[in-house]
């Protein structure tokens, strides 16, 4: 175990040193799989706090998120699933005033370290959002934004069709990839994004309530294509519905709002962590218990 | 079939109280409502039409007296005190699209760079980058005579010392209407919503791949848009020109840098005015008609713009 650490240690230093980046550019499969059965890390929290402006959204979370599984995040609203998402791959950086505390690791690298570059971690970890927000281009411009941004021009058709292919949306588009994304329907869109997603080939796609703005069938497809894609990617889903929560996750987290003694502040916390089927079959807080069962919440 | 809830009574006396207080709401509007509403209505529609006699006056004004002196050759032929029936607009057109062409390569970059910075790189909770955005509100109400003479001070004279050259007209035009073109561009830009540069940047895009691929192309009607407004104002002014040099009879197509002095539509309309002679006052007239079809074509062309290539989000 140590001398396999040590060796991954050497190797991704060798790397960092030719490509002259910050540490997170090292691509996580380069790294050793920490063997058996126990599943790699790819999050590990310690004692994560977000504030905005200096009062506290979320408090002391700590959890381990593993690869290649579905993990998601329920509880009500304000409790802070969403504000925890964004702390992922840093789009907490845009919101003036937003400041992460606490350990938050990314394969074992400290996300928030001074050498890493909030751009390299978003190529790394892809976000779906809550709306589906296609740029105002053609199908295929959509899809092949990430890899033109990120300078690849060889076989851009491939990786459009593949993508497309992954997001289950190929057969639906290819032969209209130069119509505007903006003709596609609700849940193809919503497709698309995550195709779009998966064309830069993230390490852990996060997903922000992605089936909120759409119909039952749209949101079936999307819950089938998440099963899907965690053969290649981990996934961390928030979401509002325990059901989709229960169908697609490996393990869910359920956070909830605490107020302080004088019922002025409020944030997120985390109650439970664990399989979903244990969460959803015999939780052990009280708490979680009457959320799942619809008692509260 | 049973009406669905028949069975509880107490629905259907629900549905029944529900019916019968919207039949009341629907009912009653109280009479003097009415007369204040149709009052209000034509106070209103007088103000429209007010505003619209102002343009139609000019507009018959300008037919009557300029539709005699309107012909090709208003266009074609330069201006002269001693035959007015040969008289025309030539050096003065050509001074008029050089001053805008100038006006445009000056103001596209510096307008929508400024826009650019305000919008997506100044930290608005800073009180200089307020401070910035109140000035620029500002500027855009300064009078144009204003801007005459800081041409005159500034770019004419003084630090630039360009002289009294159809350049200097320009930059002088430029600076006037950059701030309609900033708060125009400013506009496009917000208009982009914050979900498109969200799903750029979580595609490990740069600030600057965003704005470059996806927030300028999505602004470019709104601010194509602002340029051609603040163009067709930079057009019709005229008092900061007589400051920086647009002289009178000039007889030759002017070019941007000849010391020579140049002209341009509105002052050359004006010079046409002020002379007694009935002939000028036509020819006058027949450049009013000119320099209104060009400026309504081009705000027409504006507004097609914006709504034939608005993104609706």
């Amino acid at each position: 175990m140590a001398t396999e650490k040590s060796r991954a240690e050497t190797g991704r230093e060798a790397r960092e040193a030719a490509a002259g980046r910050a540490a997170i550019s090292v691509r996580p499969e380069f790294r050793s799989n920490s063997g058996g059965g126990k599943k790699e890390k790819v999050f590990e929290l310690k004692g994560v706090d977000v504030l905005y402006s200096g009062v506290t959204a979320v408090k002391s979370i700590s959890m381990d998120i593993h690869r290649k599984d579905v993990t998601a995040l329920i509880g009500p609203s304000g409790c802070g699933k969403s504000t925890l998402l964004r702390c992922f791959n840093r789009m907490n950086d845009l919101i003036p005033g937003a400041e992460v505390r606490g350990e938050l690791l990314y394969h074992g690298e400290d996300l928030y370290g001074p050498k890493v570059d909030p751009v390299q971690v978003r190529k790394l970890i892809g976000m779906v959002f809550q709306k589906p927000n296609p740029f105002p281009k053609s199908i295929y411009d959509n899809v092949a934004f990430g890899p033109r941004v990120l300078g690849e021009k060889d076989d851009l058709d491939g990786t459009v069709e593949r993508s497309l292919r992954a997001a289950a949306l190929w057969d639906e588009v290819k032969d209209r990839l130069d119509d505007n994304a903006f003709g596609l329907s609700g849940g193809q869109q919503q497709r698309l994004c995550i195709a779009r997603c998966i064309a830069v080939s993230p390490d852990t796609i996060l997903m922000d309530e992605p089936c909120s703005a759409l119909d039952p069938i749209s949101t079936g497809k999307i819950e089938d294509l998440m099963i899907e894609l965690k053969e290649q990617f981990s996934i961390v889903i928030v979401t509002h519905n325990m059901q989709q929560a229960a169908r697609v996750s490996d393990r869910t987290a359920f956070l909830m709002v605490e107020l302080d003694a004088d019922e002025q502040n409020r944030w997120g916390r985390l109650v439970e962590y664990d399989e979903t089927e244990r969460i959803f079959t015999n939780p052990t807080d009280r708490r979680t218990e009457d959320y799942v069962s619809g008692k509260v919440g | 079939m049973k009406e669905p809830g028949a069975a509880l009574p107490r629905n259907r006396l629900a549905t029944a109280g529900a019916r019968a207080t919207t039949r009341a709401m629907l009912g009653s509007q109280p009479r003097g409502d009415v007369i204040r509403n149709t009052v209000f209505a034509g106070l209103l529609l007088l103000a429209v039409l007010i505003a619209l006699a102002g343009l139609l006056a000019l507009l018959i004004q300008a037919f009557a007296k300029g539709s005699s002196a309107l012909s090709l050759d208003l266009l074609t032929n330069p201006p002269s005190t001693a035959f007015p029936d040969r008289a025309g607009f030539r050096p003065a057109i050509i001074g008029s699209l050089e001053l805008i062409a100038g006006v445009i390569l000056f103001v596209v970059p510096v307008g929508i760079g400024a826009a650019l910075y305000l919008e997506e790189y100044a930290d608005k909770t800073k009180w200089w980058n307020r401070l910035i955005e109140v000035n620029i509100q500002n500027l855009a109400a300064v009078p144009s005579i204003i801007y005459g003479i800081l041409g005159l001070a500034f770019i004419v004279r003084g630090p630039l010392d360009l002289g009294f050259i159809l350049a200097a007209g320009s930059l002088t035009l430029a600076l006037l209407v950059l701030p309609m073109v900033i708060i125009a561009a400013r506009e496009a830009i917000r208009a982009v919503p914050d979900s498109i540069r969200q799903g750029s940047l979580a595609l490990g895009a740069t600030q600057w791949q965003t704005i470059r691929r996806q927030v300028l192309p999505a602004s470019i009607p709104g601010v194509a848009t602002g340029v051609i407004l603040a163009v067709s104002r930079a057009l019709g002014e005229t008092a900061p020109l007589l400051l920086v040099g647009a002289t009178v009879f000039v007889t030759f197509d002017p070019t941007p840098f000849s010391p020579d002095g140049y002209s341009a539509m509105p002052v050359q309309i004006f010079n046409y005015a002020v002379r007694p002679q009935e002939e000028f006052q036509a020819l006058a007239a027949a450049g009013i008609i000119v320099m209104l079809v060009v400026l309504l074509a081009m705000n027409s062309f504006a507004i097609w713009l914006r709504n034939r290539y608005e993104q609706r989000w």
